[in-house]
């Protein structure tokens, strides 16, 4: 009996197996993986993306798809459970035959993704800002790396605010910590001493933050001008906040540079304790600009009045458009075909101005520091002159100086070391 | 040179303006609340001004004005200035439901309503907000208040200039406050420290040293490490020493408040445990979703009665106390009743209870965390002095968690609810005998213990976010604090909870928060092995 059923599902699952293949081999549709938690603690930031993978989708169709085909969406839910990302991308290449995935959030998951899409030689963009160090060829990056976050909003809370002493707070996981080391050994290297810097990490989901804002307002009334660089994850902002307020730290004395806040974080909570505090993107809804306006209409109409729009959604929406242009340059959705054509191309930001895919998979694009407003939303208080490169391997850290990734040829490598001339890595 | 040129032109300029408004603000000095017209074609320009700009622009409506512009600047620090775009008349608005209530400047007459459309806010950045401060602060110093002129010479200790100087020692001799008094003293000693000679930056020591004041300590440590003069440079490390002393006398305290507000929670989440694990024996790994039910009581009632937040937490006491001991008393009829004896079928059926709830709430009110708002009295702090303040909403917790036990421990001892629980918790079968319906007296006691979660629940939602997983990140340290202090112990759980919160709170500036809960994990698993039945364990008869 037992066997019987065994023998049925292996008979069902060549069955759909092979029309999907059918479904390929038919090739009257592109399809588009998406590749984001529905379910689970991520659900909440991941929803969104999906949603707006879906509105691209469906505009794209209106203009009549791409090459003569309709783009087709696959959904998938890998329900925030980290290896199920491995095996949904798996059953979305060979299974489901897609052309191109959009997904991920977490690094892990990412992390998760990358040994699978490079075996199977998928194509994935990846929306969120990450603590840079990688470099894959079958990944591109549209979020920010440290250098398009993290380094900016340093400088602009060093020459614009005159801070000298620094907090370094941070979840404890992965992202806040090499985004603090990689800022700890900036700092140094700008003549910080040792003793002005704290470096503290917290459990997800802390909520006892009575001794950590008493410490940082210790820290603070050495005399020096003292900020905090956050990289504190989730909703754990909401009491650390809250907890600032209660014990009389404003926003004048000791601001907070949150890198994890967004307009989508903000829509839940009481913003009143929080304003003043700034948050370094690479979009903010706030930004007054024709296509940014069209975006924002486009995305209440599709979802509802009062949603608001975010920095990954910007990213998304870069990769999105830049997939097609590369798709239509290339005229194939072959992925090595594409992966060529994606480099060096361009499209308008929605903040104004061109993003530019480099030859290391990330984007250029400029750095925008805000003010939370009472209202959830931000203000933009200052902005890169130009549009800054992404840079994979950051170059304060010792491990990764020497390292560039370039995916054109001669040399084709992720990490390539400029000192032993090796694709080998550290 | 061409940036003293400019700062000479920008000061020149500023002259001649002030000294047109002194002459404008004499003429119209009859009008007393009014402003001068020069002046309130100054404010019309904030309308239009890019907020990049506005600072020249304030800072020279500061020039021309006097403290009649006080409401404007406290007006745009709030954020509660708007204009109307059909006027462009400046004026304050506060939101009311989805509209605005308009208020005149100036008067604070109210303008009637406008919707969201019709109005438009005059934003301001950190940068203006320092400003507004200092100059709030500089016209303050004339307030009838001396609680303001006292936050006002504060506000200035950073920020010392000639005139604010000026103005300081001339308010003097007519300031009869004594705490305004010792703070300008202070002020004046700070200047004073950098006098070139050598006997008066000495007596400014002796006034520094009596402060606890950041910018004093910062100026003595200046002082104790580079003061020229040695006498000098001794006096202020004596100086420093004493403060230092008193300083790490005041972390003490501050730490152990802290250890008692992290108890009074633990407390507050364990409590409810201790009736039901401790009393009845009923492993309830719902626990934490009763608590987390008490905190969504709240956020309702707050939905019910949006006008009067200052109230609500008063009726979601006692409504998140209902709440929840109606869920524990269904939780016990329909399930747990059943299960009697088996604990181990008794965790995993409120395990599963646990998670019906969790998914239950997420269906009713999103997974998303629900903003609960903090009445103004549970916000701020209460300042004894500069190093040592302490936050009014862990204040009231704590003396809240306190009441909530003197309360319970009264309905033990005193009520006969009271009477028959303690009979059947320690024997069931005799109490039976005796008469006592025990099925009765199992709800009741499983009702309140819920109701109390609840009422956690509410304590919870100032603390922290309202979500499906609230309870998840109370139910370990709850059962911790309940098994570490003895089963079945009130006064127990009360010194467990009170001596884990202290012990974490000394841990963590040492170890970081992550490994002081490790830690105190740790010595609680080493404990048990030790004394298994926890630090007060049950004697007699009644403990088998």
């Amino acid at each position: 009996m037992k066997l019987k059923t065994l023998a049925a599902g292996i008979a069902l699952s060549m069955g759909a197996s092979v029309m999907s293949f059918n479904a390929v081999a038919a090739d009257d549709t592109i399809k588009v993986g998406v590749l984001h938690s529905l379910s689970g603690t991520m659900a909440i930031s991941e929803t969104t993306l999906k949603d707006t993978v879906l509105m691209m989708i469906e505009e794209q169709n209106k203009k009549g798809g791409l090459l003569g085909k309709k783009l087709e969406p696959v959904v998938v839910d890998p329900a925030s459970n980290w290896p199920l990302f491995a095996e949904k991308t798996r059953e979305l290449i060979t299974k489901e035959g897609v052309d191109v995935i959009f997904g991920c959030w977490t690094s892990v998951s990412r992390k998760s993704v990358l040994p699978v899409i490079e075996e199977l030689n998928g194509l994935m963009f990846y929306p969120v800002q990450y603590e840079g160090e990688e470099s894959s060829k079958n990944v591109f990056y549209t979020g920010a790396a440290p250098n398009q976050q993290a380094v900016p909003a340093v400088d602009y809370l060093m020459n614009e605010l005159g801070v000298e002493r620094w907090v370094l707070a941070g979840t404890d996981y992965v992202y806040p910590r090499t985004t603090n080391k990689i800022l700890e050994a900036y700092l140094k290297s700008k003549g910080v001493a040792a003793e002005d810097i704290m470096v503290n990490y917290t459990p997800f989901g802390h909520s006892d933050w009575q001794s950590i804002v008493s410490d940082v307002k210790k820290f603070g009334s050495a005399g020096k001008k003292t900020a905090v660089v956050s990289t504190i994850n989730g909703d754990a902002n909401v009491p650390f906040y809250k907890e600032l307020g209660n014990q009389g730290v404003s926003s004048e004395d000791i601001p907070v540079v949150a890198f994890s806040v967004g307009e989508e974080e903000l829509s839940g909570i009481d913003t009143k304790p929080l304003v003043g505090h700034l948050a370094a993107w690479n979009y903010f809804q706030s930004v007054d600009n024709d296509a940014n306006e069209a975006f924002i209409e486009k995305w209440k109409a599709y979802t509802s009045e009062e949603r608001v729009t975010n920095d990954p959604m910007e990213a998304t929406y870069i990769g999105f458009n830049m997939w097609a242009n590369a798709v239509k340059q290339a005229g194939t959705t072959e992925v090595d075909a594409v992966e060529q054509a994606m480099i060096g191309q361009t499209t308008p930001n929605l903040t104004g101005g061109m993003a530019m895919m480099n030859k290391n998979h990330h984007l250029s694009k400029p750095v925008l520091i805000g003010e939370i407003q009472d209202d959830g939303q931000f203000e933009v208080v200052w902005e890169t002159e130009n549009i800054v490169m992404g840079d994979a391997w950051s170059d304060y850290l010792p491990g990764s100086k020497d390292l560039v990734a370039d995916w054109t040829a001669p040399i084709k490598c992720g990490n390539y070391n400029t000192k032993t001339k090796e694709c080998t890595g550290s | 040179m061409r940036h003293l040129l400019a700062v000479f032109c920008c000061y020149f300029a500023v002259f001649s303006v002030s000294v047109q408004a002194n002459e404008q603000t004499i003429s119209d000095s009859q009008i007393s609340t009014a402003v001068a017209p020069s002046t309130s074609m100054l404010i019309q320009q904030l309308v239009e001004v890019k907020l990049s700009k506005s600072l020249p622009l304030l800072e020279r409506l500061e020039a021309e004005g006097g403290t009649e512009l006080l409401p404007l600047f406290k007006t745009l620090l709030e954020g509660r200035l708007y204009f109307i775009k059909s006027t462009k008349q400046v004026v304050a608005a506060d939101k009311t439901g989805s509209d605005y209530q308009l208020f005149d400047l100036f008067s604070g007459e109210t303008l009637g309503m406008m919707n969201k459309k019709q109005i438009k806010k005059i934003r301001v950045n950190n940068k203006l907000r320092v400003f507004l401060r200092g100059a709030i602060a500089r016209l303050d110093l004339k307030h009838p208040d001396a609680d303001k002129r006292l936050a006002a010479v504060k506000a200035l200790l950073t920020s010392l200039d000639s005139s604010t100087l000026n103005t300081l020692e001339a308010i003097r001799n007519t300031e009869s406050d004594e705490h305004v008094l010792a703070m300008i003293d202070l002020a004046l000693a700070l200047d004073l420290s950098r006098s070139p000679i050598p006997e008066k930056r000495l007596a400014a020591v002796t006034v520094l040293g009596d402060s606890l004041e950041s910018d004093s300590r910062n100026r003595l440590n200046v002082m104790a490490e580079s003061d020229p003069d040695t006498q000098v440079k001794q006096a202020a490390e004596v100086a420093l020493k004493k403060i230092n002393e008193r300083i790490e006398f005041y972390d003490f305290v501050d730490q152990l408040f802290f250890g008692l507000s992290l108890g009074s929670v633990l407390l507050l989440a364990a409590i409810g445990l201790a009736i039901t694990f401790g009393v009845m024996g009923v492993i309830n790994m719902a626990h934490g979703e009763m608590i987390m039910l008490g905190a969504y009581t709240t956020y309702v009632v707050q939905l019910m009665m949006p006008e009067y937040i200052e109230y609500s937490l008063w009726v979601a006491i006692p409504a998140a106390f209902v709440v929840s001991g109606l869920f524990g008393i269904l939780i016990e009829r329909g399930v747990i009743r059943h299960l009697h004896g088996r604990p181990l079928e008794t965790l995993l059926a409120t395990f599963g209870i646990s998670l019906i709830l969790q998914q239950l709430v997420r269906t009713v009110f999103s997974p998303l965390n629900r903003q609960v708002e903090s009445p103004l009295w549970m916000s701020g702090s209460l300042e004894i002095n500069p190093v040592l303040s302490l936050t009014f909403n862990r204040l009231y917790i704590l003396a809240f968690a306190l009441l909530v036990f003197g309360l319970l421990l009264l309905i033990l001892r005193k009520t006969s609810l009271g009477l028959n629980v303690r009979a059947v918790s320690q024997n069931r079968s005799m109490a039976k005998a005796m008469g006592i319906r025990t099925d009765w007296v199992d709800a009741m006691t499983f009702g309140l213990g819920s109701g109390i979660a609840g009422i956690a629940g509410v304590a919870l939602s100032q603390l922290t976010n309202v979500g499906p997983n609230l309870g998840q990140s109370y139910i370990i340290d709850s059962f911790m604090v309940v098994v570490f202090g003895g089963v079945g112990n009130l006064w127990g759980t009360l010194v467990a909870a009170f001596s884990l919160g202290v012990a974490n709170k000394f841990l963590e500036p040492v170890t970081g928060a992550v490994l002081a809960s490790i830690l105190v994990l740790v010595f609680i698993i080493l404990f048990i092995q030790k004394k298994p039945k926890g630090l007060f364990p049950q004697k007699g008869r009644a403990a088998e």
